[in-house]
């Protein structure tokens, strides 16, 4: 009785933990599938395109996920076959920086004609 | 004086910004893929399309200079009206051509060949579409130009035409 106890104890303890893994696994396919480009497709990501091409990429995402491959290294892999525009969040590179420090640059000069305002405005 | 300033100021801004929207309009609105170029392949398995048999990249690069990889259907339209390209470069010896059948029903594609002719070397079977990735490909009919150090040197997106023979002759001659 004791042994069948601890049997159904370790069963469902090892159903709870494959269940969360597979949970967590299809939480970052889709994580990853948001975050690329259709190059095909006018305005859609992967994950709500139709198109062949989204469908073979998410066919390559399942397979890299289960192969052990990281969220960083399917998105390094698809980068060096399609390029920087298949990511929807770039990377601050030479070719991106315009993108990336314009609006902090204009944040900036904004804040600080707020800030000359105030103090005129004081005096 | 201030208000001279402002108005030169916002006058540079809207020529940057029509300078910029003027320049974005000049350019192709297809996407071509920048990183393909000059890129080693990764090694990748297949199946033959005519015996099913598993083969390597290893064991289709081999034996020739230059490899012109056709991604192709037997259900793609613009895959039928390439073939006589296709079947011309077929006669240029320093060029081996390989089919890469994509997600097509085998029986079709080879009903496609019989009747229009095989112009390949080599069919390989992309069921799922995962091996066209390797080649940074999206769409067919795609076709890769690819030296003997397996780097692809031209892309031609869409079906080939006279133009694509005449370029792809004069690299390989």
């Amino acid at each position: 009785m004791k042994k069948l106890k601890i049997f159904f104890i370790l069963f469902f303890m090892l159903n709870f933990f494959s269940i969360s893994f597979a949970e967590k696994n299809d939480q970052l396919k889709i994580k990853i599938s948001k975050n690329l480009r259709c190059v095909v497709c006018q305005g859609q990501s992967i994950y709500d395109s139709q198109s062949d091409f989204a469908l073979s990429i998410k066919l390559l995402i399942n397979n890299k996920i289960d192969n052990g491959l990281s969220e960083k290294e399917i998105y390094e892999f698809l980068k060096d076959k399609y390029g920087e525009w298949i990511i929807y969040d770039t990377s601050f590179n030479k070719k991106t920086f315009i993108l990336w420090g314009l609006p902090v640059l204009l944040f900036i000069l904004g804040g600080a004609i707020i800030l000359k305002k105030i103090a005129f405005r004081k005096i | 004086m201030r208000n001279k300033i402002l108005i030169i100021l916002l006058i540079l801004f809207l020529s940057f910004c029509f300078f910029v929207l003027f320049k974005s309009l000049q350019g192709s609105s297809i996407y071509v893929p920048e990183k393909n170029q000059d890129k080693q392949l990764s090694e990748f398995v297949s199946e033959d399309l005519f015996n099913n048999q598993k083969i390597t990249s290893e064991e289709i690069f081999q034996g020739s200079d230059y490899y012109l990889l056709n991604i192709w259907a037997s259900w793609c339209a613009p895959c039928r009206k390439e073939h006589p390209q296709l079947m011309e470069l077929a006669k240029n010896s320093s060029i081996k051509l390989i089919g890469l059948n994509y997600k097509d029903n085998p029986k079709k594609a080879k009903d496609f060949l019989v009747k229009l002719g095989n112009p390949f070397s080599i069919i390989i079977t992309d069921k799922t579409g995962i091996i066209s990735i390797e080649f940074g490909g999206y769409g067919i009919p795609e076709t890769f130009l690819i030296n003997k150090d397996k780097k692809i040197i031209k892309t031609f997106i869409g079906n080939l035409n006279d133009e694509s023979v005449k370029q792809i002759n004069s690299i390989v001659k």
